[in-house]
């Protein structure tokens, strides 16, 4: 049974999954209750001067008939006073004390204000400090948030300034809203961060409502720029993680967020270097209960794939990412349709037709190459001998795919996108299949150092 | 056989409520049309389009569906198939459409098309209050020649919408209070109410197309309509239920089912038998059987002279009737109906047996000699099937009928005289309501091809 007990830059926890800042964390009795259904630790809901929120806050981006694909929040820290905050971080810590329990700060850029807020922290029990730079909305315009995190000198000094005082492990926690996060995240390790969380929201209008043409939330016929999070937004975050992860000049252990829904998002968020993962949107949809599976399912798969603890996996995948200019030109694959599996929805060809190398053929029935809107027309040319349909038949559609549905790919033709795989519904339809091409691997990088 | 077992026990009862007659596919609900559509793939060349003896675009209405746009989504499926709304809810979508749904070979279940069609239908009609035509109809040119459609079931007002939008001037000419056919006076109750029927037919006529109550051969003749119209088309439908031909036929209390349905359907105060017998086994002996259990028999059971496997009903009716707490018999033949006072109070049988199978044909029923029985009931309703209805058609010249059925070419609908075309129930021996709409649009576009054709 694989340990999942986690040291993240000598935070103590029982396991690697922590609730993110934000609504879940909100007060001492939702912790105990995140707590008790297994969470490692929690981020408490960013503390600084009570603030005043707006309603409504949130909006969504559904897709394909699923809620929050992508979530959206005009909220803003805390709005509840700095003393109930930190009097329910002590209670907590006294009840819970082998989970982590991490206080999210954010207060006026002057030294006196971080030092205090610092202070009164650890006072309270809290096991780290995380600095908030990152809200993207409302707080950046009071010079707070993002306005920080965007601006490598501020974080470095606001960074120092904590690390003045603080005893406990300070983590930094970067906003994506910036061109190369890597200089916010090397400033944090200059001011003498012991860590980093990465990534906050994203910068976002997720709609808007096509009656009153307002965004969406709509807080009294205006709205306002928010923050995007959710899994829509895990493939950006990976790649800024990886960012810093593989940055030399950073080293420094980080605290994977963006998207994590369960076991697996939080996998790829370890194999590309991160010691904990946080989580906000996933409980904010389906609540604390979530955590049993992502336990349980990185455990089985730990134990499937022999890796006892966490770092025995964490980063393998860093090594696996690099230039484009080191890629191999000449390894090849092509698409192989397996009839037996084809359901003959033909979506792989109209793909390849219209998205790729019109490589994708429906010549069994004898028509050579026919392009789409050949083969629509002649489907409509055939309405005049439609057959009625025979009485007592129990479907008319043959449990095996007609051959004239049944595309096959022009291996000649094809580059290996991967486009018609990606778009098949049917499980082992398609498999891309690496082909020889008779030379010897060349990378770009090679190409061109050899002629030059 | 698990049916003959089930049948043996008391059937359950089907409450009297206010809605005796709940639909059989009721409506969705937004979010799950939303989250049905969403579950389409989107097929290329789609394989339910093809199955759809109409065409109707399946994946293009139902991405509209998702998208939100339904409006769209109506125009889609009402440009393929006028009477959308109807086929939505009597179509035998698992032998169409559903059928041919590449799902069946993936996760097995297939799109319920049918019920998103519905869906579209419902807000297509609930935003135009029932008559706002779907697209523009050009108007009517003067010079331009008229085209008649005899009889106003699916058949005729497909043709009619369809010439109405290619600018021809039409008029449909039907005998019965209502137009519609047997989608106002035949389908069953719980597929598909009058009232909805109605609302089709008023559509037809908001695109500019003329309704005529008249019999056509009785109060107008054919030569009449061949003078005001260059062409016609026959869509007549089929003649009324064919007789059992045994004593005690005309007692009270003996209906055939067609009309048991047309009364049902239309008369408000019409009362059911409490022990009813249904002879027959095709679609509208179980239509029948149905509606009577709903509308209170206590017991209601079918007798049919063959078995199980050689029944004419859909498979999904059957199903749907054993549900219902119907009970089937097999093997059986009407010979005599007994009465008392002039009702009837019960039918005698006598068993039969199927010979060995015939070489490409039907197994012959053969009365089992000296082998009777009988059933009390108080209500009797044959279902033999319709009879053939071309008497009105025996002197015009080149019209050929043959079986009882009219000789078209199928991509037009073209009969033997240049002048009439024919579609629907009385040229494919009475089939489903969308082969009828189907018939009726590929013979408009026969006729626009041979008025256009004149006009040079
Ligand atoms: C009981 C029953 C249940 C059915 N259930 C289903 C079902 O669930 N699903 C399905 O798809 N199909 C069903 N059908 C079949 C379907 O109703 C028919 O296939 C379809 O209505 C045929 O359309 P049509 O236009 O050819 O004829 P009809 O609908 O029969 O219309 C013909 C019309 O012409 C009129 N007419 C006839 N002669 C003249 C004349 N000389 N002058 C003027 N008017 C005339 C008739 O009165 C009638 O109104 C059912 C049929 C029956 C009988
Ligand atoms: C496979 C692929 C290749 C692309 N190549 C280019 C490119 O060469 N130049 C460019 O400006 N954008 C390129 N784009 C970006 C698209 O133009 C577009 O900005 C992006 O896909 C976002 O739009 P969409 O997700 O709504 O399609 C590419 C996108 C894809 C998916
Ligand atoms: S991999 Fe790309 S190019 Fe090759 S067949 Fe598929 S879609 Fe076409
Ligand atoms: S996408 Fe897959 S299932 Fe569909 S036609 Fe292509 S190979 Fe067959
Ligand atoms: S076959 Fe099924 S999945 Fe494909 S387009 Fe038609 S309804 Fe959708």
């Amino acid at each position: 049974m694989a340990n999942l007990t986690t040291n993240f830059a000598g935070i103590r926890c029982p396991n690697p999954f922590w609730l993110a800042s934000g609504p879940p964390t909100n007060c001492g009795e939702q912790v105990m209750r995140a707590f008790d259904a297994g969470w490692g630790g929690a981020v408490w809901k960013t503390i600084g001067d009570p603030i005043v929120n707006v309603s409504s806050r949130y909006s969504s981006v559904d897709w394909a008939g699923q809620r929050m694909m992508g979530l959206n929040n005009i909220e803003l820290i805390s709005d509840r006073p700095i003393e109930v905050n930190l009097r329910e971080i002590a209670d907590v810590k006294k009840r819970y004390p082998k989970h982590a329990v991490i206080a999210s700060l954010m207060v006026e850029s002057k030294r006196e204000a971080w030092h205090d807020i610092v202070k009164r922290s650890e006072d309270a029990g809290a096991d780290g400090l995380e600095l908030n730079f990152g809200c993207p909305h409302g707080m950046s315009e009071r010079g707070m948030g993002s306005a920080v995190g965007q601006v490598p000198e501020y974080a470095c000094l606001i960074t120092e300034w904590a690390k003045e005082v603080a005893r406990a492990p300070v983590l930094v926690k970067l906003t994506p809203n910036i061109t190369d996060i890597r200089a916010v995240a090397r400033a944090a390790k200059r001011g003498g961060a012991d860590a980093l969380s990465a990534i906050n929201t994203i910068n976002s209008i997720t709609g808007i409502d096509l009656d009153t043409f307002t965004p969406r939330p709509d807080v009294g016929g205006l709205s306002s720029h928010g923050g995007y999070c959710g899994p829509a937004v895990k493939p950006i975050a990976l790649h800024l993680v990886e960012r810093v992860a593989s940055d030399p000049e950073v080293g420094l252990p980080i605290s994977g967020i963006g998207g994590i829904g369960g076991w697996r998002e939080a996998a790829e968020f370890m194999l590309l270097g991160c010691g904990t993962v946080q989580v906000c949107t996933a409980v904010m949809h389906y609540g604390y209960r979530i955590v049993e599976d992502m336990i349980d399912g990185l455990s089985n798969w730990m134990d499937e794939k022999g890796f006892a603890t966490i770092g025995d996996f964490r980063g393998r995948a860093l090594a696996k990412i690099t230039e484009w200019k080191h890629l191999d030109l000449n390894y090849k694959i092509v698409a192989r349709i397996h009839a037996d599996k084809c359901i003959g929805c033909e979506l792989c060809y109209i793909a390849c037709w219209d998205g790729a190398h019109q490589c994708i053929h429906l010549d069994a029935a004898h028509y050579a190459h026919i392009k789409p809107a050949d083969l629509e027309a002649a489907s409509r040319a055939r309405i005049a001998v439609t057959p009625i349909a025979k009485l007592g038949t129990p479907h008319a559609a043959p449990s095996t795919t007609p051959p004239e549905r049944i595309p096959h790919v022009d291996e000649e033709e094809c580059v290996g996108c991967n486009l018609c795989w990606l778009v098949c519904p049917a499980p082992g339809a398609i498999t891309m299949e690496q082909v020889p091409v008779g030379k010897q691997s060349e990378s770009w990088h090679q190409r061109t150092e050899s002629h030059a | 056989m698990s049916h003959a077992s089930a049948s043996l026990r008391p059937a359950p009862a089907v409450p009297r409520n206010l809605e005796q007659f709940p639909e059989l596919h009721p409506p969705l609900d937004p979010q799950s049309a939303i989250a049905e559509a969403n579950r389409c793939l989107f097929c290329f060349d789609a394989p339910c389009t093809g199955a759809c003896p109409t065409h109707i675009d399946v994946p293009r209405f139902i991405k509209k569906i998702a998208s939100g746009n339904l409006r769209g989504s109506a125009s889609t499926i009402l440009d393929a198939n006028i009477l959308g709304l109807s086929c939505s809810r009597v179509c035998p979508v698992d032998v169409l459409c559903e059928g041919a749904c590449v799902l069946h070979r993936y996760n097995k279940k297939p799109i319920e098309i049918g019920r998103l069609q519905r869906y579209a239908m419902d807000a297509f009609y609930a935003a135009s209050g029932g008559v706002a035509a779907p697209f523009p109809v050009p108007p009517v040119a003067d010079r331009t020649q008229k085209a008649a459609c005899i009889g106003g079931g699916p058949a005729s007002l497909a043709c009619a919408a369809e010439l109405r939008r290619h600018g021809y001037p039409v008029a449909v000419f039907d005998n019965r209070a209502f137009p519609g056919g047997l989608n106002t006076y035949g389908v069953a109750e719980y597929k598909l109410r009058p009232s909805d029927s109605l609302r089709e037919v008023e559509m037809v006529r908001s695109l500019g197309v003329e309704f005529r109550q008249a019999d056509v051969g009785v109060s107008v003749s054919l030569e009449a309509i061949e003078e005001e119209f260059a062409l016609v088309f026959l869509g007549m439908g089929l003649g009324a239920m064919e007789r059992l031909d045994i004593p005690g036929e005309d007692l009270r209390g003996v209906i055939d089912a067609l009309h048991f349905i047309e009364r049902y359907k239309t008369a408000a105060d019409f009362a059911v038998g409490k022990r009813v017998v249904v002879i027959g086994a095709g679609n509208t002996a179980i239509d029948a059987a149905n509606a009577a259990r709903r509308l209170g028999a206590e017991e209601v059971h079918i007798f049919y002279r063959r078995t199980e496997r050689e029944m004419p009903a859909f498979g999904f009716e059957f199903a749907h009737a054993k549900l219902e707490g119907v009970r089937f018999h097999w093997l059986a033949q009407p010979v005599e109906i007994f009465g008392r006072d002039g009702r009837v109070t019960g039918v005698k049988f006598q068993e039969t047996s199927l010979s060995g199978t015939h070489a490409g044909g039907r197994r012959k029923v053969l009365p089992v000699p000296g082998v009777f029985f009988e059933c009390a009931c108080d209500m009797l309703i044959p279902a033999l099937g319709q009879s053939r209805l071309t008497g009105l058609l025996e002197h015009k010249q080149g019209l050929e009928v043959s079986g009882g059925v009219i000789v078209v070419e199928r991509a037009t609908g073209q009969t033997g005289n240049p002048r009439y075309f024919a579609g629907g129930d009385c040229v494919n021996g009475g089939r489903e309501v969308v082969d009828a709409v189907a018939d009726g649009k590929r013979a408009a576009a026969g006729m626009i091809a041979r008025l256009g054709a004149r006009h040079g």
